[in-house]
């Protein structure tokens, strides 16, 4: 039976209660008094979380081969018959929503942990400028994300994706006073332009190979569904056989469409944006570049699985890439004193992580980590706000140091979130990432090292900063430690919450050697099947019990041990840092200069661009400006003065002429007019005289007949 | 006994004398005294005729003439005040402004 209610059958709201507000806070934001922005905004999130919770709830009440409810708003882009796939089809790009299991796991995500980190921005941007500006962007940002996880063909998701592109620039940018911040801003768009012009090319390879960018037909009613889905079409291509065929294809679209996730989710080697744009406010880190937007390239990868399940070296491609990222990221996060930089890396180091997953064909645990990360990084991230906040504005931990009794909430749930990431049994990390390191120790056993080894650095890492922030003596100025408080309510509520729920969000995927069912897989399974019955082996296989207790019991013993290690050098002092730094002096400037990979990309690429934009600068002003525009100009000025020479001399000169003809022959006549009036009754006399002489008879008559 | 030619004759005179003082003298005071004359000889010349013909109309525009003469001499006074507070001068000589 296909999932009905209320709820599903009004899919569309959950993007467009953002929206809403957000448009409301764009025009006349300016005008509403902050407690209305705050009512507003964070309220149209929790509406749709409200939604979104509702919908789920409906959706389960499917049997799970039915989990599927699919809703075509209108027909957006209808471009008309295009020839692909051998046959003229009937392309279509609907406005449509899409609730399958994996949509669910994101739209929950996202609305859950957003609406959290709504209501802790509440506190944390309440005494900063532009508050209905923060907020319009915010929920522009959910609207854009909610449509790319909700959507039901590439191209709406590509919408999405490009929203909040934009909403993470505007957001980066957030203090565009700042020049950092304008450009870190700059930099995360142009970086993810890159991935995006690989994103669009999957998507139009794809439109030409199937005729169709639908992700499938599942849960349409028959009329709408006449054109079909991109699964169906690969069903379709599995049972005649032309499979086969279409495998070059294939991998070309995953490697094209991987491009495009690895910008948005921050991989090897387009990751250079994300430690920048901790430049935004530190809500802004929690939402978009932990918990949501830098994961769409991982929703992405999962909802294209089945393309990417036919492409076994596209896959090698993306856990490679993951494998590398994950360790490359966990080793520059072990040096960095910023304690958003730290976070930062750390992001880039799970995002590793769960392509890594992806790679090696365990989707649902990429899709599992993906969620457990969301809670303790956005924990993490608005403990880290928390800390900033009480520290007057300080990010960096060599400034701080024993605050754990000071802002009690920030520094415990703060310790259960590194507990967490570190992969600590039982809380949510452990699980997820127990499960990605399954995955790849069947797939290939080096995969599984990296991963190992990338296990205790974060441990490692996230230990140290926890040890160096909260641990010790205070090492702040002594105005800011008289000034150090706990945060108001609505922040360290959303830290409480993310707390609970990173202790006990990994619990639905509790795995069977534990005596769980791990719900979260099968929940996943429908989503993440193969189209032919061999891909079936890409799936975990279950192995030995002994097997997974070796497993799970090395990935706690290498958290532990990095804990540990990060203990004796940053809380109990009995190894000092500095002599290991000083010991390996080039390993630790590498680090610390992030690998050069800035200042590399910046003479290999950058700087050529911009060379390039000087010499068309240069030509520009040289050729087009010299010879052209001033060339043009010298030719009308010349041309004018022609033409004026030509007025002056001879047209002039000739109403010269005629004004001199008629001045000196009235010289003459002008001596008549002496000025003296005794002149001209003279004149007047005489002029009565030659009157009187002339009609004088006349008057003679005149009389003699009056008489 | 009086006749027209008479009258004729002091009218004349008097125009003359007058036509002689616009012409030749400097100041312009006496100028407008003159053209006083000049009206007069005009009035005597109506009159005269008037009474010669018996029709009042030519003493209705002798009087007209005397307002009118009255208006003018009010209004070339001024301007003549006017005249000599800017230049500090009365001779018409001097008055040469109004020319090329």
């Amino acid at each position: 039976m296909t999932p009905t209610g209320y709820f599903l059958e009004h899919l569309w709201l959950i993007p467009l209660f953002p929206l809403v507000t957000a448009g409301l806070m764009l025009l006349i934001g300016r005008r509403v008094p902050n407690i209305g922005v705050s009512v507003l905004c964070v309220g149209s999130v929790g509406l749709s979380f409200i939604y979104a919770l509702g919908a789920v709830t409906q959706l389960l009440a499917a049997e799970p081969e039915h989990r599927v409810a699919q809703q075509i708003l209108f027909e957006w882009l209808t471009p008309g018959p295009i020839h692909a796939a051998g046959h003229t089809v009937r392309f279509v790009a609907d406005w449509g929503y899409l609730l399958d299991p994996l949509s669910c796991v994101m739209v929950l995500v996202v609305t859950g942990v957003g609406f959290l980190i709504h209501v802790y921005s509440i506190g944390y941007m309440g005494h900063e400028g532009g508050y209905y500006r923060f907020f319009g962007y915010m929920n522009l940002f959910m609207f854009a994300m909610l449509t790319l996880v909700l959507a039901n063909n590439m191209l709406l998701m590509f919408v999405g994706w490009e929203g909040v592109g934009l909403c993470s620039y505007l957001l980066i940018g957030f203090y565009f006073l700042k020049k950092s911040a304008a450009d870190a801003g700059k930099k995360a768009f142009i970086v993810n332009r890159i991935g995006d012009a690989g994103f669009i090319l999957g998507i139009l390879w794809v439109a030409v190979t199937f005729g169709t960018i639908r992700f499938t037909t599942q849960g349409l009613s028959d009329a709408a569904a006449s054109s079909s889905g991109i699964r169906q079409a690969l069903e379709a291509a599995a049972s005649s056989g032309t499979l086969a065929m279409l495998a070059p294809t294939m991998t070309a679209i995953a490697l094209l469409l991987f491009v495009g996730a690895a910008g948005k989710s921050a991989q090897i080697p387009l990751y250079v944006w994300l430690p920048d744009a901790m430049e935004g406010p530190t809500p802004v880190s929690a939402l978009i570049h932990a918990a949501t937007m830098v994961t769409a390239g991982v929703y992405m990868v999962v909802r294209m699985n089945a393309i990417y399940q036919l492409s076994p070296f596209a896959m090698d491609v993306v856990a490679v890439i993951g494998a590398v990222t994950a360790i490359f990221a966990a080793s520059m996060a072990l040096v960095q004193c910023d304690i958003k930089k730290v976070l930062a890396y750390s992001t880039i180091s799970q995002l590793g992580y769960m392509f890594l997953a992806l790679g090696v064909g365990a989707f649902s645990a990429g899709i599992f980590h993906l969620m457990t990360h969301a809670f303790f990084k956005a924990l993490l991230f608005l403990g880290a706000g928390s800390v900033i906040h009480a520290m007057s504005g300080e990010q960096d931990v060599q400034k701080m140091g024993g605050l754990w009794n000071k802002i009690p909430i920030t520094s415990r749930t703060f310790a259960i979130a590194t507990l967490a990431i570190s992969g600590i049994f039982p809380f949510a990390g452990f699980f997820s990432k127990d499960e990605i390191l399954g995955g790849a120790f069947d797939r290939f056993l080096g995969m599984w090292i990296v991963g190992f080894i990338t296990a205790g650095i974060t441990a490692f890492y996230m230990s140290r900063l926890f040890f160096v922030t909260f641990i010790g003596y205070s090492r702040a100025d002594d105005h800011v430690v008289k000034h150090i408080h706990e945060s108001p309510y609505t922040m360290t509520g959303p830290l409480m919450i993310l707390a609970v729920l990173s202790v006990i969000g990994g619990w639905i995927g509790w795995p069977g050697s534990l005596g769980g069912e791990n719900r979260f897989e099968r929940f996943l399974e429908p989503i993440v099947a193969g189209i032919l019955p061999e891909t079936e082996a890409v799936k975990i296989a279950h192995h030995a019990r002994l097997t997974e207790y070796t497993l799970m019991g090395a990935s706690l013993l290498i958290a532990c041990l990095g804990i540990w290690l990060a203990y004796e050098f940053y809380c109990s002092k009995r190894i000092a840092p500095e002599i290991i730094a000083a010991k390996f002096p080039p390993l630790y400037k590498l680090l610390f200069h992030k690998y050069y990979v800035d200042e590399i990309y910046d003479a290999a690429i950058v700087n050529r661009v911009k060379d390039l934009g000087t010499g068309l600068g240069v030509f520009d002003a040289k050729v087009i400006d010299g010879l052209g525009v001033d060339g043009a100009g010298w030719l009308a000025r010349f041309s004018s003065t022609l033409s004026m020479w030509w007025d002056k001399w001879i047209i002039d000169g000739l109403l010269n002429l005629g004004a001199k003809v008629t001045q000196l022959t009235s010289y003459p006549i002008r001596l008549l007019q002496t000025g003296a009036f005794s002149s001209y009754a003279l004149l007047i006399l005489f002029g009565l005289v030659v009157l009187l002489g002339y009609y004088g008879h006349h008057i003679q008559v005149l009389l003699r007949g009056g008489r | 006994m009086l006749s027209i030619e008479h009258y004729l004759f002091l009218g004349l005179a008097l125009f003359v004398i007058g036509v002689i003082g616009v012409i030749t003298r400097r100041n312009v005071i006496v100028v407008l005294m003159s053209i006083e004359l000049i009206l007069n000889a005009v009035n005597i010349n109506l009159v005269a005729f008037s009474r010669l013909y018996g029709d009042v109309a030519g003493q209705v525009f002798a009087l007209f003439i005397i307002a009118d003469a009255a208006a003018e001499a009010a209004v070339g006074l001024g301007i003549i005040i006017a005249f000599f507070r800017n230049r500090e001068t009365l001779l018409e000589d001097e008055m040469d402004l109004l020319k090329w």
